[in-house]
Parts: structure tokens; sequence; C-alpha cells
């Protein structure tokens, strides 16, 4: 009881101090350039998550992320440009589109195991990616959309500062975090865990495993879909590339950095991730070279990522503090009476 | 009557791995199925547990037909089991491993989880009071924050049984539960099994250890080949000729 008021008053001040720090970056943030890098890192972060639920604690190895990503930003960014939806409406839609696909591609990719469940995906991943570039009429093919409006201002709150758009994204974030961390400590995350571990062990205790699977891939493509959508209100012009399956890589690359079947390790992994390809632009496609190098090295030592291992490490450091503790009180004992009888003369 | 199989049959690709077996369970009784390795009584218990679907012949349990219900369906309709080779969730503590298996008794959803209602937090206690309870019954209370891999080899396979137990079965089935295990171990096991029977549950496992089958089970069926070749109470079985010969490879009579 105590430990777990411990853990959530630990997990109350993370929080309050990633908002903290997330809410002044505009305001101690050198330059202008900084806030477009962490704005677009967010988004990408928020994607990042959706993957973290199907790859970490589902620990199905979905490669169709790109595809849903893209999917959101396209529905989003037609319903505004052609229908000249809200951007209100827009995002929505774009969760809800995404996520019916999802379970549709779901309803079927989950006959599938293994192996070939990531074949699968990436072949719906590919899929999705040549709909959106040769469906010239609707999409606009390689030209892609262009113009797609600015999110909807609400009331006298606009979003047409880099501020304003900072916060918006800084806005679904937190919610996603929210959300996934609220599921992570839950039955219905521990649920999903058991399903990584044993699909069989979990079917022979009478879990559903198909019904779970569909339900964090859902919610993985609802998450991929708002992402979409944001991506497409700020930088507000498409094109097919967006859901290409490299993107999905890049995601996969940000979720080891970071770790996976953490809450912290999407955010973490996305901005580290995003700020080393920003400082390596002079390096061009060579700084994959840097990427690939890091990679290999987390996977192989680190392999619950960087927050991983800063967890791993924590628990190192209080269970040495705890045999310090031990070993110097236990023997002690009368010691520490003698001490308090000098403390009270 | 629990659990009655009629003909079942399983084959693989050309190899028919049981062959028409009928049997019966009755209510609160401990039955045992031997037979030779390759005798088929994996295979059976992988179709009465909804493991595998059969190929022929059909399943009921309290009188209404399993033949095709799918894997889940068995462990909520009451059927639970374990696995010959200890299958435990390797990643989380002994207690946390018996939170999981209480799950399909428990009705939260993704909305409930998200927005932490009563629901979920009745179901998270709920979960948490029946797994302290089953921990109790298994005398596992000691290592309940263990992670699984760090337990006894006897604890593993007290905790598959708990696993087990926490879907609250009416029918229980145990594929050697004491194969590995020293003997006085094996005693322990035996009287783990027996209190469950006590309990009101119909225990059915699968054993190598014949003295453990022969103190422990009110009936044992007997398969060789796929096929049953006998059935009957312990001592029928140890009198029966066609066993022996499935044994010892019909040198009893030489």
């Amino acid at each position: 009881m105590l430990d777990g008021m411990k853990k959530s008053n630990a997990k109350l001040i993370a929080y309050g101090g990633f908002l903290a720090v997330a809410i002044a970056f505009p305001f101690i943030s050198p330059n202008r350039y900084y806030l477009t890098v962490v704005t677009l890192g967010f988004i990408y972060a928020i994607a990042v998550y959706g993957l973290n639920l199907i790859v970490g604690y589902l620990g199905q190895l979905s490669l169709a992320q790109a595809g849903f990503f893209g999917l959101g930003a396209y529905v989003s960014g037609l319903l505004s440009l052609k229908l000249h939806l809200s951007f209100w409406i827009s995002l929505p839609m774009a969760a809800v589109v995404t996520t019916l696909v999802a379970l549709l591609v779901g309803l079927i990719s989950f006959r599938t195991r293994g192996h070939y469940f990531v074949i699968f995906t990436l072949c719906i991943g590919v899929i999705i990616n040549l709909v959106i570039e040769k469906w010239d009429d609707l999409t606009g093919g390689v030209r892609g959309l262009i113009g797609i409006p600015r999110p909807t201002s609400i009331g006298p709150i606009d979003f047409i500062s880099l501020e304003s758009q900072y916060y918006l994204v800084l806005f679904f974030l937190s919610l996603t975090i929210f959300v996934m961390s609220q599921i992570a400590s839950s039955l219905v995350g521990r649920t999903f865990k058991s399903i990584r571990n044993s699909e069989e062990l979990a079917a022979t205790l009478g879990i559903n495993v198909m019904r779970n699977k569909l339900l964090a891939f859902g919610i993985a493509a609802f998450f991929t879909g708002i992402a979409g959508a944001l991506f497409a209100g700020y930088i507000r012009f498409i094109g097919p590339d967006i859901s290409n399956p490299h993107l999905t890589f890049e995601f996969l690359l940000f979720l080891l950095i970071g770790g996976q079947a953490t809450i912290a390790g999407p955010l973490v992994g996305t901005l580290i991730a995003t700020g080393l390809t920003e400082s390596l632009q002079f390096m061009q496609e060579y700084r994959m070279v840097v990427f690939g190098a890091l990679l290999i090295i987390i996977v192989k030592f680190f392999p619950g990522g960087l927050v991983g291992a800063a967890m791993k490490l924590k628990t190192k450091i209080e269970k040495r503090m705890n045999k310090a503790n031990k070993s110097v009180n236990a023997p002690s004992k009368g010691e520490n009476h003698a001490a308090k009888n000098r403390g009270f003369n | 009557m629990l659990l009655k199989t009629e003909a079942l049959t399983k084959n693989f690709g050309g190899l028919t791995a049981l062959n028409k077996v009928d049997f019966e369970i009755q209510e609160s009784e401990i039955v045992a199925i031997i037979g030779p390795n390759g005798a088929g009584k994996s295979t059976f218990f992988n179709l009465i547990s909804g493991y595998y679907p059969a190929c022929s012949g059909t399943i009921s349990f309290l009188g209404k037909d399993m033949t095709r219900t799918p894997t889940h369906e068995f462990a909520c309709r009451g059927i639970g089991r374990t696995f010959q080779t200890t299958n435990l969730f390797t990643d989380s503590t002994v207690l946390d491993n018996l939170i999981i298996g209480y799950r399909s008794k428990t009705k939260m959803g993704m909305l409930d989880a998200i927005f932490n209602t009563s629901r979920a937090r009745r179901d998270e206690g709920a979960s948490r009071e029946k797994a302290t309870e089953v921990l109790e019954f298994i005398g596992l209370t000691e290592v309940k924050g263990q992670p699984v891999g760090n337990i006894s080899q006897e604890a593993a396979k007290r905790l598959a049984i708990g696993l087990a137990l926490v879907t609250e079965p009416r029918l229980l089935l145990l594929d050697e539960p004491a194969a590995g295990v020293n003997h006085g171990e094996t005693n322990e096991l035996a009287k783990l099994i027996k209190k469950i029977q006590q309990t009101g549950t119909t225990v059915c496992l699968i054993e190598h250890k014949v003295q453990m089958v022969m103190n422990l089970a009110h009936r044992i069926m007997v398969l060789n080949y796929g096929s049953k070749i006998a059935e009957g109470t312990p001592k029928e079985i140890s009198n029966n000729e066609r066993v022996i010969e499935a044994y010892l490879g019909g040198t009893a009579h030489a």
C-alpha cells in the first residue's frame, strides 16, 4: 500500500516535472528553430506511443504504423481542405477512420503470428502508401495536398503562432501519455503483457486473445491517426511520403532507443533521436551510419532502451543502498542504543 | 457427469494420436490418465481443454457440447489446466501471475482503465483478493513478491496449479504435476491435489509416477497408441493384463 503510494507520488513528480519543463520551453528556448523541432518531435512521439502499445506491451511487431499515420493526415487534410470542415471535426474523424481501418486490418492480420504478422502488416503499410500515391483524383498523388488550413481557432484562442501550435500539440501529447499510463498500470495493460509473454497461457486462462489484440491495435491506430492529423495541421503540406514504411522504421528506432513497454520511453527516444537527426544534418544521409551503430549498441546492451537501462540502474542502486543500510544497522543495535543514550546526555 | 467424450479422435497428418476415445469424468473425483510415452495422454488433455480442435468425436461438459468452442471459452466455462512444461508468465512476479489469471472473471474494459472507474477499482481489488487467497491455498505466500524466475521448480509447479485454480475451475486438468521434482516434494504436491479435490474441484491428471497415481486416483484410464486399453480402479488396473503388456512389452507371461 505504502509502496504503491510512493510509486504514484514519484509518478506525479515525474509528470509534473515534464509538464513544467514542457510549458516553460517556448520561453527558455533560445530560438524558434528548436521549437519547430520539438513540436514535430512531440507529434511523432504520439505515434510512437501507439507503436509502443502494440510492440512493447502486446508484443506484436506491426509495421503498418506509418500507413495509419498517413491515413490520419490525409483524412484530416482532405476534410479540412476539400470540405472546409473545422479542424476540431476533421481531427476526430481522422482518428475514427484510422481506427476503423486498423480494426479491419487487425481482424485479418491477427490470424497470422510471428514473422507472418510482421510481413502482413508491412504489406498493409505499403498498400496504404500506394493508394495514397496513386489515387490522384482524391489525394493529389505525388503532388500531395498543399495549403491545408491551420487548426481552427477556439473562441479567442487561435493557432497561428508557433507557440500556440506547440501548446496544442503538447496538449494532445499529455493526453496520450495519460491514457497510455492508465492503460499500462491497469488490468487491461497487464492482459496485453500476458499475451506478449505467452499467448497460449493467456488463452488457457480464459483471456480472449483476439479481442485484446484488436483492442490494442485499435487504440494504437487511434493515437497514430491523431498524430497524423496534427502533422497535417502543423506542416500544412503533406505528400505520400508520410505514409512510407520508411517512417515506420523511424518510429521503431525512436521506440527502441527510448525503451519499449515503458511510459517515458517513446517520448525520450523520439526527442533524442529527432534531436540527433537535426544536429547531424551536416552528414546528410550518412547520419544513418551513426543511428545504425547506436541501434546496435542499444539492442545489444540495453534491450530495454535508455529508459529501461535507467530503471535497471535505479533498482540496482536501491538494492545496494538497502544492503548498505542493513549492514550498517543490523550488527550495531547496541551501538544505536549507545548513540541514543549519548544524545540524551 | 461432468465431462464426457465420445469417439474423440485427433490426427496429426497421417498419425492418429488419439483414436475414438470414450471417457467420462464424474463430479468431485480424482481420475488419472496413464500410458507409455506417446500414448496420446497429452493430446487427450489438449483436446478436452480446447487447446486443439478435435478431428472427430464430441466433448461435452456439464451436458453442453464443447467440441467447437474456442480455447479461451473453456476456462470461462470451468475447465482449468496446467501444462507439462511448467508454463508461467516469466516476466512478472508470483502474485502478478495469479492476478492476471483472474482476468477472465473481471469485466473492466479499456474505458474503465482510462478513467479508473469504480468498476476498474473493484475488479483490481477482487483480482488481488482472489490471488492472495489462492496464494495461501498453494502455500506460496512467502514468495509472492518474487519474480517467477527466482522460485524453485516445486514452487513453480505449485504456482502453475494455482494459476489454473484462480480461474475457479469445476474441472482441473493437471499434466504431469510431479514431473522433475524429488520424492518429498512429490508427496507435498499429492497433498495439494487431494486438498483441491476436497474443496469440491474435480481433478484429472496425467502422471508417470505410479505410486502417486495409485494413492491418489479413484479411477484410472490407460491409453496406448492413442486408444483406450483399460479403465478402472487402481487395483483393477494394476492387475490388468493388457496394461502390463503395454508397459512391459508382453514379457509378463514369459
